[in-house]
């Protein structure tokens, strides 16, 4: 459909080219480019996409610390404080992008520790992660009132967790309301690594076969790429660039194992109403690809606490 | 040079409504749509984006095994309906709330991890001449360890 507006003055003019300008700035790294997207629709289908022109919004989303932590909680891996980045490193954050990088590392603490329920863990990982939102300008993303309701109810590890989430929604909606998609990126990585750093350090290699949280690292190739797509919008800041090249470092060694999926069949579940998503899959991942991997992020995830 | 004097007010102006209307958003999201959740833990993400009729915003991301999910889609009243669409790696459809009355929630798990993408279209029925409707989409993600 084409859409046609009448013009009628130069003031008008002007607001609508600022208008563009600004709104342009302001989501370019989010905006899809303006190419006709190509969809191969199965026969069946095509009614529900027979009117796909393009996306004006794309959203590249990687799992949050909290879904991380819950990845490594559920594959039955033990807690290990000794993993977590230090809460005295705090004072060495001064960049930009050292603070957003161990604010999602922190988050990623401070949920690890939340469902292991460690009360006194859980109050300093919480200050940590409010020190980085601080000196990121990010207003009201964690609130003395925050700290105070998560010691009324230390031991109420529901609320907990909804407190952990609704603070880092808080940080990345400000950060992504007020034009700083690079630092929300950045955030959302320091998270990503820390979650896949804790995951690899817990890994006991005389139970490497069939182990639940070998395969849990594994499924984080899925969302390499993804990754990488959230970077490449905010390329050209520095920070970022860095951060790609590191990346890419990192995605060499997920190249080399191999996740081959069945097609999905949807099976609808009454009783449950609930969709299950079957499908069959083969990974391979030998013990020296798994060693390079903790190497390589232990390396990278090193750069960034430091 | 009038024009060029009201350029700098204007600016200051549109930043002021733009940040105001992404405040809003995420007022929306946090309000109408964290709710749509339920017992599902929200992973604290936050996409959300003002879209205009007929306009679609797209998500790719991970889901695992070990989790069930709701995915929950709401756009503001003054929207017409938001349609979503899952699609696999292959971009085969598996979900359409289309067949489901344009429903804002889709509860599902996995047999196996998956990147799956969402394709969000907000609905038109604006007739040609008429001013679109514009309003706040938000997509939300809920999770619980599997029973």
């Amino acid at each position: 459909m084409i859409k046609k507006y009448g013009i009628y003055s130069g003031s008008l003019l002007v607001v609508l080219l600022f208008s563009g300008l600004l709104i342009g700035c302001k989501s370019g790294s989010n905006k899809a480019t303006k190419e006709e997207a190509t969809v191969d629709i199965p026969k069946e289908n095509t009614a529900v996409y027979e009117d796909i022109k393009q996306a004006e919004r794309i959203f590249n989303a990687l799992p949050s610390p909290l879904e991380s932590a819950m990845l490594i909680k559920s594959a039955g891996a033990r807690f290990d404080d000794k993993l977590l980045n230090p809460i005295g490193n705090t004072n060495t954050y001064v960049t930009n992008k050292s603070m957003a990088l161990n604010l999602g590392i922190y988050t990623c603490d401070l949920s690890f520790a939340s469902l292991y329920e460690q009360t006194q863990l859980i109050i300093d990982y919480m200050n940590a992660a409010k020190k980085m939102a601080d000196g990121l300008g990010i207003l009201k993303a964690i609130e003395q009132s925050t700290i105070d309701r998560l010691e009324e109810n230390i031991n109420n590890s529901e609320v907990i967790m909804e407190i952990v989430s609704e603070t880092f929604m808080n940080s990345s909606s400000y950060l992504q309301d007020n034009g700083q998609p690079a630092i929300a990126s950045m955030v959302l990585v320091g998270g990503w690594f820390e979650g896949l750093y804790i995951s690899t350090q817990l890994v006991d290699m005389k139970d490497f076969n069939g182990n639940k949280l070998v395969g849990r690292i594994i499924d984080q190739k899925l969302s390499i790429g993804i990754l990488l797509n959230l970077l490449e919008s905010s390329k050209g800041n520095p920070a970022v660039d860095e951060i790609i090249v590191q990346v890419n470092r990192l995605k060499a060694v997920f190249d080399k194992i191999s996740i081959t999926t069945s097609r999905i069949r949807p099976e609808y579940d009454k009783s449950s109403n609930t969709t299950v998503l079957k499908s069959e899959v083969k990974t391979d991942m030998t013990p020296e690809v798994f060693k390079e991997l903790s190497t390589v992020v232990a390396d990278i995830r090193n750069t960034f606490v430091k | 040079m009038r024009i060029i004097k009201i350029i700098p007010i204007l600016a200051l102006f549109l930043i002021a409504t733009n940040v105001n209307v992404d405040a809003q958003c995420k007022a929306f999201a946090k309000k109408i749509c964290l709710p749509e959740l339920g017992g599902y833990i929200h992973d604290g993400n936050y996409h959300a984006a003002i879209l205009v009729e007929g306009e679609e915003a797209e998500l790719y991301k991970t889901f695992y095994s070990d989790m069930e999910y709701r995915v929950a889609i709401c756009g503001e009243e003054k929207l017409p309906g938001v349609e979503f669409t899952v699609l696999d790696a292959n971009k085969n459809v598996l979900y359409s709330n289309k067949s489901a009355n344009f429903a804002r929630t889709w509860d599902f798990k996995l047999q196996s991890s998956q990147q799956l993408k969402v394709i969000v279209k907000v609905t038109s029925l604006s007739k040609s001449g008429d001013t679109p409707a514009s309003g706040c989409v938000a997509i939300m993600f809920g999770f619980k360890t599997k029973k």
